[in-house]
């Protein structure tokens, strides 16, 4: 990566984020008259030169088609890809890129696990156990599963401080929970959730494990094996890479022992109309032509990450972190939704008598953008009794003046009601 | 744009203090609307005498746009007849949807207060969330009504 190799983006002194956010176009612009203070990014994370380029390098450069060609762009193309699997795999630090399946994001790869290892696994009364804060994405492809063949959900409760009720969440491990899908970090509520912990409990039942990891994965570092989880999930686009594109981690033996979840191209060896043999890992998973430019983005992303380093990345997000909530705590009137011990990146909030959505417009005036609503976590805003929140998420990139102007902005909402 | 457009003081008194809010007893019809991507949701309360509305209230919660556009409507309606609320609704719709809309600002009154709304697309269907579902609702729509 070239703009790393010049001068370390992070020192002992901590990040350069000036450096940084030099290395995000869309950050250059001002919204509303006023410079853009992103604080978006556990819905979208924006994208890093270097990502842009790698993108308009492949279409301008070795556009083609992968695997199949014999010519010198698809042998290109086919590098890139299969060279970019391998940096998701070290990343994670799966054993093996057959380990890594792209999907188009967290979605898609939790759809798959249900429809997949799930659908020929379970039988009807086997129980799927997930949290009281699960992003919409891990609750309705397992209720969808339940209607297909009978399975059961559990849901373990969260407590006032949006934590997992974990003397719960061990109760309701049993003989017949099979399945454990639980989310890494909540991007409703920032919590972080003991998820070694929650995996080894839930392997002591027998059941195998999913881990959502659609907001953990550019805020923490990720390492699969150590945490002994069957299936991972994450998505590209939170990752400072391309949307649509994802990644789904399997145990190798697992994925092997799967059916496949969609027919097609490249995910075959053999065809004829009377019997097909299917391709080995990780293509069995991919079936038709990818989203290549996706998956070449996402490497580069991750090339991205690495040298900013997920460890200074960490440290300075929590340092923000506590920052925002100790200046937002001080607005007379906010109420902030989700307290747990252990938080990353999310700062979910409530204002007296004045709606999320009035409060993202009055923002979004001072060119300041923040998320409004269920953040598909409709079950989280039940348990708070709040309709809606707002939601400020953070990124290396932003700065503590930026959290300043929030405050700022918080204030001058008030004076608009007032 | 000005922040003052959209929050205009006739809304934020209407937020604050809305007005015709609180459930009906003998309400002739009560629907529910539902805004799925803000949370906004409100129950309607219509009493008919024939085709003309005689009593209306609202109840819910919703953003500022919402519950102060359920209240000017209801103020706006108290009164008219189906057909003459149905001729509001058409007017009011125009204001915030049309390009370079030619509103009869006498007929309107008060809800023109609403008219920085269209440069918000975002929060149209929170100002019209309302007269959707009184717009169901006089129609005999029983189901709640959606905005998506």
């Amino acid at each position: 990566m070239n703009a790393a190799s010049a001068k370390p983006l992070n020192s002992a002194a901590g990040l350069d984020v000036e450096r940084i956010r030099g290395d995000f176009p869309v950050l250059q612009q001002e919204v509303q008259g006023k410079p853009l203070a992103y604080f978006d990014n556990a819905a979208t994370a924006q994208k890093p030169l270097a990502v842009i380029e790698t993108l308009d390098e492949y279409y301008r450069g070795y556009n083609a088609n992968i695997h199949r060609g014999v010519h010198t762009l698809s042998e290109r193309a086919t590098a890139a890809y299969e060279g970019a699997r391998i940096k998701v795999r070290n990343f994670i630090n799966a054993a093996a890129e057959q380990e890594i399946i792209f999907t188009r994001g967290t979605t898609e790869s939790i759809n798959l696990v249900a429809q997949t290892w799930a659908r020929t696994n379970l039988r009807a009364g086997d129980e799927i156990l997930i949290t009281g804060m699960e992003h919409h994405s891990n609750i309705v492809p397992w209720q969808i599963l339940c209607e297909q063949i009978g399975t059961v959900l559990k849901v373990a409760p969260i407590d006032d401080r949006g934590e997992v009720r974990l003397e719960e969440f061990e109760r309701l491990l049993g003989p017949k929970t099979r399945l454990v899908a639980i989310v890494h970090i909540s991007n409703a509520l920032g919590t972080v959730n003991p998820v070694h912990h929650m995996v080894e409990r839930a392997r002591a039942h027998d059941a195998v494990v999913l881990v959502d990891g659609a907001q953990a994965a550019p805020h923490t570092r990720v390492d699969v094996r150590e945490l002994d989880c069957d299936f991972y999930a994450l998505s590209g686009h939170k990752l400072f890479g391309p949307t649509g594109i994802g990644v789904l981690y399997g145990r190798k033996a697992l994925l092997e022992a799967m059916p496949p979840y969609q027919g097609g191209g490249d995910m075959i060896k053999m065809v004829t109309f009377e019997k097909t043999v299917y391709n080995d890992l990780p293509y069995k998973f991919e079936a038709g032509t990818p989203h290549i430019a996706g998956v070449i983005g996402l490497g580069a992303a991750i090339d991205y990450v690495n040298g900013v380093g997920l460890a200074a990345i960490q440290a300075y997000e929590h340092e923000l972190l506590a920052y925002a909530t100790e200046a937002m705590a001080a607005v007379d009137g906010v109420r902030i939704i989700g307290t747990a011990a252990e938080k990353a990146g999310v700062l979910s909030f409530v204002m007296e008598g004045i709606h999320p959505h009035d409060i993202g417009t009055i923002l979004d005036h001072e060119g300041i953008a923040i998320r409004t609503g269920h953040h598909c976590a409709m079950p989280v805003m039940d348990y708070f009794g709040v309709p809606a929140t707002a939601r400020a998420s953070f990124a290396f990139y932003n700065t503590r003046a930026e959290v300043d102007r929030l405050v700022r902005g918080l204030e001058n909402a008030k004076k608009v009601f007032s | 744009m000005d922040l003052k457009d959209l929050y205009q003081e006739v809304i934020v008194d209407h937020n604050r203090s809305p007005r015709n809010f609180g459930a009906m007893e003998d309400a002739d019809r009560r629907l529910e609307g539902f805004n799925p991507l803000c949370g906004d949701r409100l129950t309607l309360y219509l009493k008919l005498d024939g085709d003309r509305i005689t009593d209306i209230s609202f109840d819910g919660s919703g953003c500022a746009i919402s519950v102060a556009s359920a209240s000017l409507m209801t103020e706006a309606l108290k009164g008219k007849t189906v057909a003459e609320a149905n001729a509001i609704f058409d007017d009011f719709h125009d204001l915030l949807t049309v390009d370079n809309p030619d509103p009869d600002l006498d007929k309107l009154g008060k809800l023109a207060a609403l008219a920085g709304v269209r440069d918000y697309p975002t929060r149209v269907k929170c100002a019209t969330l309302c007269w959707h579902t009184v717009h169901s609702a006089l129609e005999g729509e029983e189901e709640p009504i959606s905005t998506e």
